[in-house]
C-alpha cells in the first residue's frame, strides 16, 4: 500500500468510526471501505444457485403483476443501474408515484428496506411493491394460482424449496436472494484503496479528501457501501412526504429518509428520494448550500462554502465509486 | 402540640429522612456513550442492561455526528432531541419493567432496559 499521508489518517480516522467499542486495530478497518467477503444471508434462506435462479425468473416475469406488464426488473433494471431513471417510479396504471424507485445494488447490507425503512428484511421487502395497489397491484392468491399452473415454476420451487410449496413465502425468499447477489463489482476507489496507485484519478483523490473533509459527506455516507444505514432530513425544496416520521412518530424523522449507497452512484440519475436532482453537481450544489427547506432539517446539514474545484473533485470522486456493472443474462421464463 | 406527640413527629420525620437519604444514596446514574453507531458501558457495546427503579441513565454522545435517543415504550416514552459530540442528556427510570431504546437516526442503536 502506497503512503496517503494526509489522506491515510484520514482514513484511518474515519476506519475507527467503525471500530468496535474494544478498539479493533486500525489496520483492519482500512478495508472496511472494500466489500466484506461474505454477503449477509439468513439462515433460514441461504443463498443456493437454484434459489438465485428461481429468484431470477420472478424477478424478470411481468405476470408478478396484476396486469402481467410490471415486473420487479420493469422499476429496478439493471442497464439503469437497477433504477428505472425516473425522477419518481411509475407504478400500476401507469401512475406516477412520490417516490424514486431506489437502486437495489447491495441491499443485501441494509439492515432496513425502502426509504422509510419500513421493511427489516429483504423478504418482506420483496413482497410489498407485488401487493402495492400503486405498484403491481396481484392479489397473491391469485399469483400462486398462476405461477402454481405453470410445470416449469413448480419444477423450479421444489429445486429451490424442497417440499415447501409455492407460497407467499418461498416467493419473497427466493426474490430476496437473487436480490443479495446484486452487488457491487470493484471500484476505481477500491483499486486505489488496495493500492493501485493510479486507479483513480489525482480530482477523484481531492474529492476524496473534501468528501472525508470540509464537504462533511462521511458523517453520513460511510463504511463500505457509503451509508450510515440512517435516516435524515436533507431539506428538499417542495416536499411534503413524511418519510420516516410514517413509520417512527419521533419529530427529527419528519421528511427523513434513508442514506442511500454512493455505489454506483453515477448510474442511477435521478438523485434524491424525490428525483429532484438529475446530476451529480446539483446534488453537490444541494449540500453546498446547506439545504433549501430549513424546517426540521437533519443537524448535520450547513453551509458547506465549496469552491468550484471542490465541487468537481467531489463529484469526480463519486464516480470513482461506479464500477463496470456485472454482466446480467436474462432467464427464460416458464409458458407451461 | 403536646412534648410526646413532638418528639413521635420528630422521630418520624427522621425515619423519612433517612429512607429519603438511602433512597437517593441508592440511586446510581449510568453513563451510556454512543460510539461508532453503538450503546457503550465503560468501554463494551451493550444491547441490554438492568437498572433499578429510580436510577438515571446518562447518554453521552461520543460520535462526530448527532443521534437522537428515544423510546416509545408504554413504560416510558421520551425523546432526547438531536444531540452532537461531547454532549449528554439524562433519563431517569421511575417504574419497574422493560423500555426499548434506540437511536432514531440510526435504527442499528437498540438498547433493552429493564427497571427493577
Amino acid at each position: 500500500m502506497k503512503t496517503h499521508s494526509t489522506l491515510t489518517r484520514k482514513l484511518l480516522l474515519i476506519a475507527c468510526l467503525g471500530a468496535s467499542a474494544t478498539g479493533a486495530q486500525a489496520a483492519e478497518d482500512y478495508s472496511s471501505f472494500l466489500r466484506p467477503a461474505e454477503i449477509p444471508q439468513p439462515d433460514n434462506n441461504r443463498i443456493t444457485s437454484a434459489r438465485v435462479e428461481l429468484g431470477k425468473m420472478l424477478f424478470f416475469d411481468p405476470r408478478l403483476s396484476g396486469s402481467n406488464w410490471i415486473s420487479c426488473g420493469t422499476c429496478h433494471n439493471p442497464t439503469l443501474g437497477w433504477s428505472d431513471g425516473l425522477p419518481t417510479a411509475i407504478g400500476h396504471d401507469m401512475q406516477v408515484l412520490k417516490r424514486a424507485t431506489p437502486t437495489i445494488l447491495n441491499t443485501a447490507y441494509q439492515p432496513l428496506q425502502f426509504w422509510d425503512g419500513r421493511a427489516r428484511t429483504l423478504e418482506e421487502q420483496a413482497i410489498g411493491p407485488i401487493k402495492a395497489a400503486g405498484e403491481m397491484n396481484q392479489d397473491m392468491d391469485e399469483l400462486i394460482k398462476e405461477l402454481s399452473a405453470l410445470k416449469g415454476y413448480r419444477d423450479a420451487f421444489e429445486d429451490a424449496y424442497p417440499g415447501e410449496g409455492i407460497t407467499e413465502n418461498t416467493i419473497a425468499k427466493a426474490l430476496a436472494t437473487y436480490e443479495r447477489t446484486i452487488v457491487s463489482t470493484e471500484s476505481p476507489f477500491d483499486r486505489w484503496v488496495k493500492g493501485e496507485t493510479h486507479a483513480m484519478s489525482k480530482e477523484a483523490q481531492e474529492g476524496f479528501e473534501v468528501f472525508l473533509g470540509k464537504g462533511r459527506c462521511v458523517l453520513c455516507h460511510s463504511g463500505f457501501n457509503f451509508t450510515d444505514n440512517g435516516f435524515h432530513n436533507l431539506g428538499l425544496k417542495n416536499d411534503d412526504d413524511p418519510g420516516r416520521y410514517g413509520i417512527r412518530k419521533i419529530k427529527i424523522l419528519k421528511g427523513a429518509f434513508k442514506t442511500p449507497t454512493l455505489r454506483d452512484v453515477a448510474l442511477t440519475a435521478p438523485y434524491m428520494h424525490n428525483g429532484a436532482y438529475k446530476t451529480l453537481e446539483e446534488v453537490v450544489d444541494h449540500y453546498d448550500r446547506g439545504g433549501d427547506t430549513k424546517d426540521n432539517l437533519s443537524p448535520n446539514m450547513q453551509p458547506l462554502h465549496l469552491s468550484a474545484s471542490e465541487k468537481a473533485s467531489l463529484v469526480a470522486f463519486m464516480k470513482a465509486l461506479t464500477g463496470e456493472p456485472a454482466p446480467v443474462s436474462l432467464p427464460r421464463l416458464p409458458t407451461e | 402540640m403536646h412534648k410526646s406527640s413532638r418528639q413521635k413527629l420528630l422521630r418520624i420525620a427522621a425515619i423519612a429522612t433517612a429512607l429519603l437519604a438511602a433512597s437517593v444514596a441508592q440511586a446510581a446514574e449510568v453513563v451510556v456513550d454512543q460510539l461508532n453507531k453503538t450503546f457503550v458501558i465503560e468501554g463494551n457495546k451493550v444491547e441490554a442492561i438492568s437498572i433499578n427503579v429510580g436510577d438515571t441513565l446518562r447518554f453521552r454522545n461520543d460520535d462526530p455526528f448527532f443521534h437522537n435517543i428515544f423510546s416509545l415504550s408504554d413504560l416510558k416514552t421520551f425523546d432526547l432531541g438531536s444531540f452532537p459530540q461531547g454532549q449528554s442528556k439524562t433519563v431517569t427510570f421511575d417504574k419497574a419493567g422493560t423500555v426499548e431504546v434506540e437511536c432514531a437516526i440510526h435504527p442499528e442503536m437498540y438498547m433493552e432496559v429493564t427497571v427493577k
